[in-house]
């Protein structure tokens, strides 16, 4: 199985902090100068015996030669790659190409990103100017008192016999339809002044809420030490009046039923309890049991408190019923699409299927990583006779701490597009590295 | 006997204009200005054609429209149906339930004359 990409560059930088020459390093690995020279270059893919001789030589651990935040910049290429019309990308040399231009690599990766969200700002205007009830309704409304306007005037115009009591009969109309044009027009455009002065570069509330949290890290001291439940709606305001990526009511009205949540359940699992909890028990169903917190609430909060708390670095992903992403911490090396539908197969997909009941899965992405996580899909609110309940999925995801049999690792990937598992049977797209 | 044409519009000023433009020209018009009791009173006046607005208060027309061709009396019923510039989507599905012509607003008052009159004949 192909191991992580750049591995090559890895070994190199560590050779030659131990000022070793690849001489050195290939007669302690057992392997010729030149095959060194290739792999270093990371023209050649290796693993097994080959990869444990160069970092028992290199005295490292494995994971430190085979582990980088290279994939999430891959991951991007091959997407920008997936979508290109034209087949001149070298998708099998895409590693090399990383390795030997890194800078050029990023920028097409930034160019990538920077395409998807200005394809999703378009999405979003268009879905606005077609959908929105406001602005249809203004239109609509122009459009008739336009079409009375016009009827009218054609009456008054073209029939000279008119009888005076006809005549001031659709005199007054018009008055009363001119008014009502004025008004209208000045309404649409302040609701359009309204939308400039509002807007954004982040098309949605929730992808807004999402850079607050990312940029902070997921982690916010100012809600972490509250006095009591009193001081939450103050703490909260004033995080809110700060945050300058949520500048519309939508994404401030998002971002407080967020942050109310985070805030009270730090203050009913500080950090330091949660974080010497899991460290005892890296568990989320003990936690559970031992707190008495709901395992949505104790997922997220273990998601919430700094990997140096913990020991190790949680991400969470949260999907509501219709697959769509509402929270994404991405964890290291586990990539997480930042657009469209994630992988079908994921535990977390899975959960919605068997609602209530948490499953402890190891999963393996592409790359040959394989990851712990804890799914369970809970509803939200409370449920009537009459209504059916809501539910959400929570997928906490950490490292393999070998709790689970290597074996029972099941095939998981990013997206379709981008995934290269043959015969998986929850494909919804060919993608680009199969093709 | 003149011909008879049911307005179902909920702007008056339109209502008057168009009124006055087919009353001039002989045919005999109705007013109607809400959507959900529309198809009773297309029922009850049984008139040769209806002008029926897309967008009204309680019930859109498209809803009027698909009772009405649900409707074995009503089926052939001629309607002209107005709406707005750039409801493409709603004039498929008018097609789609049996519409017999469309106006864009705003139109011009020769042209729903000659519409009226391609679709029930002179008055």
């Amino acid at each position: 199985m192909p191991k992580t990409a750049l591995m090559g560059s890895r070994i190199r930088e560590r050779r030659q902090v131990l000022g070793m020459k690849q001489a050195e390093l290939a007669r302690a690995a057992g392997i010729s100068a030149s095959y060194l020279n290739l792999i270093e270059h990371n023209r050649r893919k290796i693993g097994g015996k080959v990869l444990l001789g160069i970092a028992q030589a290199l005295q490292v651990d494995v994971t430190a030669l085979t582990e980088g935040a290279e994939e999430a910049l891959l991951d991007a290429l091959r997407e920008a790659a997936a979508v290109s019309r034209r087949d001149e990308a070298e998708t099998d040399r895409m590693e090399e190409f990383v390795a030997r231009f890194p800078g050029w690599a990023q920028l097409v990766a930034a160019q990538r990103r920077r395409i998807l969200s200005q394809d999703r700002s378009i999405a979003a205007l268009n879905d606005r100017l077609t959908h929105d009830p406001v602005l249809s309704e203004a239109m609509h409304d122009i459009l008739s008192t336009v079409t009375a306007i016009r009827s009218t005037v054609s009456i008054l115009a073209e029939t000279p016999e008119l009888e005076a009591v006809w005549r001031d009969r659709f005199l007054r109309n018009l008055q009363e339809e001119s008014t009502r044009l004025v008004d209208g027009s000045q309404s649409l455009v302040s609701y359009f002044e309204d939308q400039v002065r509002t807007d954004t570069p982040f098309t949605t509330p929730l992808e807004a809420l999402e850079v607050f949290l990312a940029r902070r890290d997921f982690h916010l001291p100012d809600l972490e030490a509250l006095a009591g439940p009193e001081a939450v709606a103050p703490a909260v305001e004033a995080l809110l009046e700060a945050a300058e990526e949520l500048n519309t009511p939508q994404a401030r009205a998002l971002g407080q039923t967020y942050l109310t949540r985070y805030a009270r359940l730090a203050l009913r699992l500080p950090a330091d309890r949660i974080a010497a909890l899991w460290r005892e028990t890296p568990d989320p169903g003990a936690l559970a049991r031992q707190t008495r917190v709901g395992l949505a609430d104790i997922m997220l909060r273990l998601a919430l408190v700094p990997a140096e708390a913990l020991g190790t670095r949680l991400g969470l992903v949260i999907c509501d019923a219709a697959g769509a992403l509402l929270f994404r911490k991405v964890p290291d090396g586990f990539p997480v699409p930042r657009f469209g539908a994630a992988c079908a197969v994921w535990p977390l997909f899975q959960a919605l299927s068997r609602p209530t009941i948490p499953a402890h899965a190891l999963v393996e992405t592409p790359p040959g990583r394989r990851f712990e996580t804890w799914t369970v899909a809970t509803p939200e609110g409370i449920a009537g006779f009459d209504t059916p309940p809501v539910f959400r999925a929570a997928m906490l995801i950490g490292p393999d701490t070998g709790a689970l049999p290597p074996e029972s690792a099941a095939p998981v990937g990013t997206t379709c597009r981008i995934c290269p598992r043959p015969g998986c049977a929850a494909r919804r797209e060919p993608s680009i590295l199969l093709e | 006997m003149a011909k008879t044409v049911l307005l179902v519009e909920d702007e008056p000023n339109i209502v008057e204009a168009i009124g006055f433009i087919l009353s001039r020209s002989g045919y005999q018009v109705h007013s109607h200005g809400d959507g959900a009791t529309a198809v009773q009173t297309v029922r009850r006046e049984a008139p040769d054609m209806l002008i029926l607005d897309l967008m009204l208060p309680n019930r859109g027309g498209l809803d009027i429209l698909r009772d009405l061709r649900a409707d074995p009396d009503l089926k052939s019923l001629p309607v002209l149906m107005l709406t707005a510039r750039g409801q493409k989507k709603d004039r498929e599905q008018a097609e789609l339930f049996g519409v017999s012509a469309f106006m864009s607003k705003p139109f011009a008052n020769g042209d729903v004359l000659e519409r009226v009159r391609a679709l029930i004949g002179e008055a």
